[in-house]
Formats: C-alpha cells, structure tokens, sequence
C-alpha cells in the first residue's frame, strides 16, 4: 500500500504546477500508469480521496490512463505486446528482449479552475512525508 | 484550463537517487539494494556475502526496517560499519533516507555497500535509490508460487536468491516450475539456491556479485 506516497507526490507535483500559473483550484488529474508497476487503481483512488480534503485539489476527479506492456525482440526486432507474466518473444522465443512500454508512472496534466485562474498564488505546497 | 506536467510521478525520488548514484560512482562504490518478504533472509544472506567477500572488498550495510536496530547491530557484531534506517512505518526505502544514512559512512574506503530494504515483496520494486542493482531473495518455505503472485519483484531483479534450499525436501517447492516461471518473468536473471545460515553454495552468488563489483570499477 505504496499508494499514499505515490498520491503525496501527484498531489504535490499538481499544486506546484497550478500554484506556478495562478490557480486556486484543481479539478482533474491525469496520470499515465504502465500495467507492470504496482500500483492499484482502488488504493489510488482511495488515497485520493483520503489526502485531497482541504487542498486545492478538494473535489478533484484522478483520471488514470493505462499503459500495456511492450517489448522489442533484440534477436528478430519484433516489436510485441504482453502481459506481465510471459516476456518471451513470441516470433522467435528469444529471451533477449527490451522493455519499451510498461513501467510508466507519470503525471501529464491538470485542468484547473479558469474562473480562478487569475487569482493570486497562494504559497508553495508542504511536502508531505513517504507514507507506505 | 488546462497545464501540462509531463514528468514522473517520483520525480523528487528519482533525482535524488540520481545524486545518490553520482555520489555512489565517484567514490568508486557498488551498491545493492537487496529486497525480500519479512523472514526471507536478507540479513542472514547479507552475513554470508560479507563471510565469502569481505577478503577481497570493504564493505558497508544499510539497514532498512520499519522499527528496531536488531539487523543492524548483528551485522557490526561481524565487524562491518552498519547503518539503521527506521521508516517509521513506510513499507520501503526511499532515495532521501539512504542519502541521510551515508552521512555516517567514510565512502571513500568502501568498494560494496548493501542496503537491506523493508521486508515486502512489492513496494520496493518502485522506488529507485541510486543502486547499481536491485536482487531478490525468495526462500523455499514461502513457496514456487510467489513468482505468479509478485511479478514486479521478479522482473525488476537483477538476480534471484533462492534461500532455505537445505529444506526443499520439507516444503514441497517444485524447483523446476519455480525456475521456468522466473525465467519467463525475467529471462536473464540468474537464480542461485543457497542456505544463507549454513553458508552453502554462497559462493556461486558470491562470485556474481563479484563480477558485478569488478564491471562497476572498470567503468567508473
């Protein structure tokens, strides 16, 4: 249950970013998480709401985009997709193989409030400890 | 309105291991963070790299646990400069707390730093901390099945320790279901079976980690 800090570190990257351009609030979140990390969208959503109270990001919806598993062959260069179980080039069986998608665990956007992006910056957020 | 971020999420983690890893490298260090469930053996295994080694390499332990310095203090009783890192209840290491344990190390005599990390087969697979290689350790009682039900652990290893291997017989683990499961997880990493307390077939790991040291220093 690694998602706490995982969120922590969302929530702080985001108020950083819309503190930077002037806004008060936050209204979505997007996220990009590749299919072999171990993160579980339950406990991400659930950490979200449990951390969001009181921040500018009260309210807030996290979208998380998944992103699947894709390796290149390093003997024939096929480029295939695969779950988290079986690795192996599917064209030749060569274990010689290069990880291309899979571990992504990236924030890519917020959508902040318009009607209160002109208000005045507020004060950098407070870091928040690791938690597990 | 929307902002574009674009970056990782651990950002702040992973440029800090940057900069753990540069410190790492210009002190001529290898450094490996050990990961395995609570009672695997990761301190026990760590005595039996430093028994088969410390001949050859200085080393250094950090020592990752949710509370206590029990681990730490068995390793300085061999002799070993040994640092406790509590988290105070997080389930893994993160870059900023081993940045703060190599205060109370003289990097410049070590050639092998190990960092034990919280026992937990999952959480430490996402945290980056500026090693050279994160290993495993599965032992035989917790079952050939692990593979299936912790993937991330297995394939983000460099190498998988088997330890307990003296009770196979007991526990009924199916080595050879165990091993083609790993190697269709993760097929370059090396599994090596030993019994870390007895100090048996230590030296086959041993050895890797040696050429792993050995690589490191001729690159740096």
């Amino acid at each position: 249950m690694h998602e706490m800090g995982i969120v922590s570190s969302i929530l702080t990257s985001a108020e950083e970013a819309a503190t930077r351009e002037g806004a008060t609030r936050i209204t979505e979140i997007r996220i990009t998480v590749g299919e072999l990390t171990e993160i579980v969208d339950f406990a991400l959503q659930f950490a979200f709401e449990a951390l969001t109270p009181g921040t500018i990001a009260e309210g807030a919806t996290l979208t998380v985009t998944r992103l699947g598993a894709k390796s290149r062959c390093l003997e024939c260069q096929t480029e295939y997709e695969h779950d988290r179980f079986e690795m192996l080039c599917p064209e030749c069986g060569s274990f010689a193989c290069e990880l291309l998608t899979g571990r992504e665990l990236e924030i890519d956007s917020i959508e902040v409030d318009p009607d209160e992006s002109t208000a005045p910056a507020s004060g950098p957020p407070a870091e928040t400890p690791p938690q597990g | 309105m929307q902002i574009d971020i674009s970056r990782p999420i651990l950002d702040k983690n992973e440029r800090l291991a940057a900069e753990n890893r540069a410190i790492f490298d210009a002190a001529g260090i290898f450094v490996l963070d050990l990961m395995a469930s609570p009672g695997a053996g990761k301190t026990s295994t760590i005595l039996a790299t430093i028994a088969a080694l410390r001949g050859r390499y200085s080393i250094a332990v950090i020592e990752g646990d949710i509370a206590s310095s029990v681990d730490a203090e068995k390793i300085a009783a061999h002799g070993i400069p040994a640092v406790q890192i509590n988290t105070g209840g997080a389930c893994h290491l993160e870059s900023d707390m081993i940045r703060r344990a190599l205060s109370s190390l003289d990097l410049g005599t070590l050639d092998l730093l190990i960092i034990e990390n919280v026992g937990n087969l999952v959480c430490p697979t996402e945290f980056y901390l500026g090693e050279h290689a994160k290993v495993m350790i599965l032992s035989v009682p917790e079952g050939h099945d692990k593979p299936y039900k912790y993937p991330g652990i297995f394939q983000i290893a460099e190498a998988v320790i088997l330890n307990k291997y003296d009770t196979i017989e007991v526990f009924d683990f199916d080595e050879s279901e165990f091993r083609q499961v790993v190697s269709s997880l993760n097929p370059k990493a090396p599994v090596f079976p030993i019994s870390a307390t007895k100090g048996d077939s230590v030296e086959l790991w041993a050895e890797w980690l040696a050429g792993r040291i050995e690589a490191n220093k001729a690159r740096t």
